[in-house]
């Protein structure tokens, strides 16, 4: 028992209020994957067996890096959104839910940083 | 967290082990599974690029890895999954603007996933290794 009231004990345990923006976000990153991914999986099949050349040269028209780039933001944040998701439905320790979340964001932030430098270096170099 | 003691006993949701095994739910808990795969697939794509961009010897390397049997196996399974992923979030935009909603229609798009990704792989890899 809880000296607390009936509607004390549920006051402030509602929604945090970006849940909506949360889904949105999930959803037009979904729809620009959709055109975007098709597209790298058939950039990537034109280029198996390809050469560094070759793939300098693909990145070096500012069309395809310029793609590329949105293709990587796109994926990066989907990932981002998908994941916290996924661990907030199966981490219930407060502190060790905001530690998974800090860490993987974090990461992912790092590789969708890494990947998008890639490109500019090939754009540059070409 | 609250106290429940007093509450009223409230319906369970039903326990993934005594639920009969759906093909709607199948489908959903794979789309969960093809997501965080192609989240940990995104490490390849990392390497792939920042090889690249470091140079012919390191994109030599990265794409010897992906030639490799296992690099193959790694690259059919993310395919797989993309394209899994692709067709079932189709499904899923299609469900969030209230349409298909209705069992029979759950089912017939659930069919359509399935048949979906497999043309989709077959395609890409027919295409890919007549490419190469
Ligand atoms: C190719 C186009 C894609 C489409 C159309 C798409 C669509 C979607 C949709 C609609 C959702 C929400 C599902 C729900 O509400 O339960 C979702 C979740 C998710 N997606 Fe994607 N996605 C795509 C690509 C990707 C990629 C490339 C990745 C990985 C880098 C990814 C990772 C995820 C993850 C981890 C989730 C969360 C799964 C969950 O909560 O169960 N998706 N996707």
């Amino acid at each position: 028992m809880s000296l607390k009231s009936p509607l004390g004990t549920v006051r402030g345990l509602g929604s945090a209020k970006e849940g909506v923006q949360h889904w949105w976000a999930q959803r037009v990153t979904a729809i620009a994957l959709i055109p975007l991914g098709l597209w790298f999986v058939i950039s990537v099949i034109a280029m198996a067996g390809a050469g560094h050349d070759d793939m300098a040269a693909w990145l070096s028209s500012p069309f395809s890096a310029g793609l590329a780039v949105l293709l990587i933001v796109a994926t990066f944040w989907h990932a981002m959104l998908g994941v916290q998701v996924a661990i907030e439905d199966y981490v219930h320790n407060e502190a060790m839910k905001i530690g998974l979340l800090l860490a993987i964001k974090g990461l992912l932030v790092l590789l969708g940083t890494a990947c998008v430098l890639s490109v500019i270096v090939l754009l540059l170099q070409g | 967290m609250t106290d429940q003691t007093d509450s009223p006993v409230r319906p369970l949701s039903p326990h993934i082990q005594i639920y009969r095994w759906q093909w709607t739910m199948a489908l959903s808990i794979f789309h969960r599974v093809t997501g965080l795969a192609l989240v940990a697939g995104t490490l390849l794509l990392v390497w792939w690029l920042v090889a690249a961009a470091a140079g012919p010897e390191a994109f030599a390397a990265a794409q010897g890895f992906i030639g490799s049997f296992i690099g193959s196996l790694l690259l059919f399974g993310w395919s797989v999954a993309f394209f899994y992923h692709l067709c079932n979030g189709i499904r899923h935009l299609i469900w969030d603007s209230g349409k298909m909603l209705e069992l029979v229609p759950a089912y017939r798009s659930a069919i359509a996933v399935l048949l979906g990704t497999g043309i989709l792989t077959l395609l890409a890899w027919i295409v890919g290794l007549a490419a190469a």
